[in-house]
């Protein structure tokens, strides 16, 4: 049997199933006696209901049901529920409007949920959706993070749509230190609003089974039994042993699969009201106008320097645009997941950093690859750069002079850094960029018409989420552990029970390869059981960089059980002392001598039970375990990106990538490296391409790939991709987390490059090539005016 | 999308009869734009008069024209060995439009019937000087165009083929929407014997359009240069989140330039 070790670059197992159409998706799934729900959402931005008339649309042909927020609150269904509470400067608790599943009086967004039709067909649920008669008694809207604060009152919970105004660090010593400061660098920046755009739009089939009073929801999350809990015991749909999340292949998910939405929620609960399965899938429109978006951050940020470039200050104002409603985990991503970043790779003694987080007529935002900690890294790493160049030193040595070199580190805001080589994967990163030969490019570019500039990027990520003491700490309604079961079967195959969700991370390939690591059986011998309650006894899903850290560790947590029994039966078949056997390679060995049992026969003796006293020994060979983390793990790195720009047009060109990352141990090195090229390009698209645009009345302008552009093939280089590795020592397999990093150290190289290019700190996300060529323009003019 | 009548055409003359009979009917070539508009339930023709069966696909030279079938796909003329040779610049533009999936769809009856202002063939008809042939007449591009989404088409006329008059050069330069691919601003230059023709997509607030002080300064000389200090009116183009009127304006000057330049190279 061919073992695959924890470092191989296999191919990924579930590729075949993907590549050849046999993938199940939850639109795939269809259920006796289906009906199909169509949702009517609000055109306008901001309205009152005064009157919802559905009279002549239930008339309609093949109409089921049509139920609207006042049926909702008839049965009391339970609004959506944001999971983190945080607290205002003032110790107030921050302040959420209701969410509920079906609009209640009033529409606080395009796209906002005012009826569900549910037909036999999706034709005849549309046809009835257009036949509803709503009396919206239109008001004015505001979509702007910067104005949210004196805009229309979104809940009459929010005064001046203030959901909370934190703070976090020192303000006092913060201040003096800028007091104190020999230099100071202040930058206006704005994170650009995002839409994740996963491949498979949202779905959801929910069903009810009248014989044992009992739900099934299939749907498209990432984590199918926090769903569960939420539907359960905070919405109210059913108890958790009479409702069965199952999420079976997720085509991508990036965050926006993490969330309980209200569609989902319809179809679960309106699958009980109506007596049949009620299916639903986006179309992607409605993904773009109700997953929830990402980042949307106006910041006004500063740093301090001394005489000798060592930063003594940081400090930062955030307004974070929440959206119209608080979605799931929304208001710990500005806060707890974005200002504890704030250190970057930087020993930084003061930092202060104050967020609030207002209430728009938008979409909902929350987490999307990186969550807030692509928004931190671009505030650090855009401050830094700007710094070194105002101070005239060499933004590397700036960043050299200025890391964390000594660890554990304690950062002023929350963190402790484990470990990390900051300056090795920057030197490892100049060279392979060949940093040094730069200025020979830029001269020769600059021969060609094109402003050529190169910009850095030493990011640092808190992932493997989270240790659940700290958390809970800090606010969060839910633990952060995972949880796995081992199942081994009397021919010594092997089932890996999992709390993760795979959604293109590769789970079926990563995990068998621990297995057959450690138990010495073939990857091929190992499956993997992810996103289904009934058969997974508890997880908490896959987000924030966890699954391999905290995932695989719960499996390895399982596995040393698992050894541990084996050893006990495999004493009993070997005749020999349980101390004096050895496992190695798949084999039982008694220490000493030749005697060995292969893993395969240990399983079966197990289960035929036959060599051992069962009141000794339990047979079977079966194992679970939760695993805690002891402490967040600290991806890091150095991403290097050269750009040109076109004088002429504005256009961008990406010239060169070099990625440098320490994700602690590897177990795939080409499905890590896919990752970083994934992430790279979502970053890209955001420092470039991508921008979700409102106009003033709250209309979403881009609310199509017409208009809204994703990074495309020809959009990228080819990325050259390096690793450096500390070992991550919070976890059994020193694993950091490798899902986010290319996201969220990206946008800070691309503009610090087209800075550098430019010569101005004034270049906006995305830069597109209006926004570079308005730059250039100015940039002419006030060089003209100088003369 | 609202439920429809499909109905095949077998000959020109049969579509136009059934345009004349059907119950508000649409013609239906590559469906590239009508069938994303219906689904979005923003058109519902009551019938759809499919063309892919009225033998209007395929390309001929016919004496100093090239002969382009309505029905012809954008992937058919981009790989065409005939129009590769004697109107390069028309096969490459084909080659750019969307993405495969739309070029193995897409015909060029279709877009220019469509007359989409983003479109990039309507900028080789005029730069070239095409006809448009239809189950009627024929009609010079110069008034085939008639402003954003709009032609000369009656209601019962059916494009056949469009014909092209080989250039002594030719180019087509575009600037692609990062997120559509469409032009913002498309540029198509022709030179044949002493005339130039400089045909502009994307930027036009009324469509394509003819930009005549570029082709006065080319006739002079054909030469990028002979475009500097040339203006285009900001007044008389589009804006929108891509690019602003003056951007556009700029743009047609910067591609135009390009586009010259290719045609010599």
């Amino acid at each position: 049997m061919t073992v695959t070790a924890l470092g191989a670059a296999v191919r990924r197992k579930e590729d075949h199933r993907f590549i050849t159409g046999k993938g199940q998706y939850t639109d795939d799934i269809n259920r006796p006696g289906q009906a199909q729900a169509y949702f009517l959402r609000s055109p306008h931005a901001h309205a009152t209901l005064k009157k919802i008339d559905i009279a002549k649309a239930k008339a309609m042909p093949g109409v089921v049901a049509i139920y609207t927020g006042e049926d909702v609150a008839a049965d009391k269904v339970g609004g959506l529920i944001c999971g983190w509470m945080i607290h205002s400067k003032d110790g107030t608790p921050m302040r959420a409007g209701p969410h509920p599943i079906l609009a209640q009086g009033k529409v606080r967004y395009v796209g906002d949920h005012v009826a569900v039709v549910i037909a036999e067909t999706l034709s005849q649920a549309k046809d009835a959706a257009e036949a509803i008669v709503v009396d919206y008694g239109v008001l004015p809207a505001n979509a702007d993070t910067s104005k949210a604060q004196k805009a229309p009152e979104v809940h009459s919970e929010a005064p001046n749509n203030t959901v909370y105004d934190w703070h976090i660090g020192d303000k006092a010593a913060t201040e003096a230190a800028f007091k104190a400061a020999k230099h100071v660098t202040t930058l206006e920046i704005v994170n650009n609003r995002l839409v994740p755009n996963a491949m498979e739009p949202r779905a959801a089939v929910g069903e009810y089974d009248a014989g044992n009073d009992a739900l099934t929801l299939y749907t498209t999350s990432q984590n199918p039994h926090v769903a569960r809990l939420v539907l359960s015991a905070f919405i109210g749909i059913a108890p958790e042993h009479k409702l069965r999340v199952i999420a079976p292949d997720v085509g991508g998910g990036f965050g926006s699969k993490i969330f309980i939405y209200a569609e989902e929620t319809v179809c679960v609960w309106a699958a009980r009201k109506c007596g049949r399965p009620v299916k639903w899938t986006a179309d992607r429109t409605e993904e773009f106008l109700c997953v929830a978006h990402g980042r949307d951050h106006v910041t006004h940020a500063e740093l301090a320097t001394d005489a000798e470039g060592k930063i003594t200050g940081l400090r930062v104002k955030t307004i974070a645009n929440m959206g119209a409603y608080l979605s799931t985990f929304a208001s710990s991503v500005p806060t707890y997941l974005y200002a504890t970043l704030l250190s970057g790779q930087y020993a930084i003694p003061n930092i202060y950093a104050e967020v609030d987080a207002v209430y728009t007529n938008t979409a909902p935002v929350d987490a999307y690859r990186g969550a807030g900690r692509p928004e931190a890294t671009f505030v650090v790493e855009r401050l830094v750069e700007a710094a070194a160049r105002e101070i005239g030193m060499d933004p590397a040595a700036f960043r050299r002079r200025n890391f964390v070199t000594k660890f554990p580190h304690q950062t002023p805001v929350i963190m402790m850094y484990d470990c990390g080589d900051y300056k090795a994967s920057l030197v490892k990163a100049m060279e392979m960029a060949d940093v040094k030969g730069f200025g020979k490019r830029r001269r020769e570019a600059a021969k060609r018409g094109k402003l050529r500039g190169l910009g850095y990027s030493t990011y640092i990520e808190a992932c493997g989420i989270a240790p659940s003491q700290a958390v809970g700490s800090l606010g969060a309604g839910v633990g952060l552990w995972e949880s796995a079961e081992v199942r081994v079967n009397p021919v010594g195959t092997v089932e890996v029970l999992t709390g993760s969700h795979s959604h293109g991370q590769g789970h079926e390939t990563t995990f068998a390869q621990l297995v057959s690591s450690r138990l010495g059986i073939s990857i091929d011998n190992v499956s993997i059981v992810h996103g289904d309650t009934d058969k997974v006894q508890f997880g908490m899903g896959t987000y924030g960089s966890r699954s391999g850290a905290v995932g695989m560790s719960a499996i390895s947590k399982a596995l040393d059980k698992i050894e541990a029994k084996a050893k006990k039966v495999a004493s009993h078949v070997l005749e020999a002392a349980e101390a004096d056997i050895d496992f190695k390679d798949g084999k039982f060995t008694v220490k000493g001598t030749d005697k060995s049992v292969d893993f395969g026969t240990v399983a079966l003796n197990a289960y035929i039970a036959h060599k051992f006293n069962p009141q000794e020994l339990e047979p079977g060979l079966k194992e679970g375990s939760f695993y805690d983390p002891t402490n967040f793990t600290f991806p890091a790195g150095c991403h290097i990106c050269e750009i040109e720009v076109d004088q002429e047009t504005g256009v961008a060109t990406i010239a060169k990538w070099t990625a440098v990352d320490d994700f602690g141990n590897v177990i795939n090195p080409m499905i890590v490296e896919g990752q970083v090229h994934g992430g790279i390009a979502q970053g890209v698209g955001q420092a470039l391409l991508e921008g979700a645009i409102y106009n003033k009345d709250g209309q979403l302008v881009t609310a199509s790939f017409m208009d809204y552009a994703m990074p495309r093939a020809h959009d990228l280089p080819s990325f050259d991709v390096g690793m450096t590795v500390t070992p991550c020592p919070s976890n059994p397999l020193g694993i950091k987390g490798c899902g986010e990093a290319g996201a969220i150290a990206a946008p800070a190289a691309v503009i610090n490059a087209l800075t550098d290019a430019l010569g101005t700190e004034e270049v906006p996300m995305p830069a597109t090539p209006q926004a570079l060529w308005t730059v250039i323009q100015k940039q002419s003019r006030a060089a003209i005016a100088a003369e | 999308m609202y439920p429809f009548k499909y109905q095949k055409a077998a000959t020109v003359r049969g579509a136009v009869s059934l345009l004349g009979k059907a119950e508000d009917p649409k013609l239906l070539a590559g469906g590239h734009t009508l069938i994303p508009t219906m689904k979005q339930r923003l058109a519902s023709p009551k019938t759809l008069i499919d063309l892919s069966g009225a033998g209007l696909s395929g390309i001929e030279q016919k004496g100093r024209n090239i002969v382009i079938g309505a029905m012809t796909t954008h992937a058919e003329v981009a790989a065409s060995a005939i129009v590769q040779q004697a109107i390069p610049a028309l096969a490459r533009l084909a080659a750019h439009i969307g993405d495969p999936h739309v070029r193995h769809r897409g015909t060029i009856g279709g877009s220019v019937a469509n007359n989409d202002p983003a479109a990039d063939y309507p900028a080789a008809l005029m730069a070239l000087g095409a006809t448009v042939h239809t189950s009627k007449r024929k009609i010079p591009a110069e008034e085939f165009f008639a402003g954003m989404f709009a032609t000369a088409l009656d209601e019962d006329e059916v494009i056949t083929k469009i014909a092209f008059p080989v250039p002594a050069k030719a180019a087509y330069v575009k600037f692609p929407n990062p997120a559509s691919r469409y032009a913002i601003v498309g540029v198509f230059v022709a030179k044949k014997g002493s005339q130039v023709k400089v045909a502009v997509t994307g930027a036009g607030s009324g469509g394509v359009f003819r930009h005549t002080a570029m082709e006065e300064a080319l006739a002079k000389r054909f030469n990028p240069k002979s475009l500097e200090g040339v203006a285009t009116p900001a007044a008389d183009l589009n804006g929108d989140i891509h690019a602003s009127a003056d951007y556009r304006a700029h743009l047609v000057g910067v591609i135009a330039k390009r586009a010259v330049a290719a045609a010599i190279a």
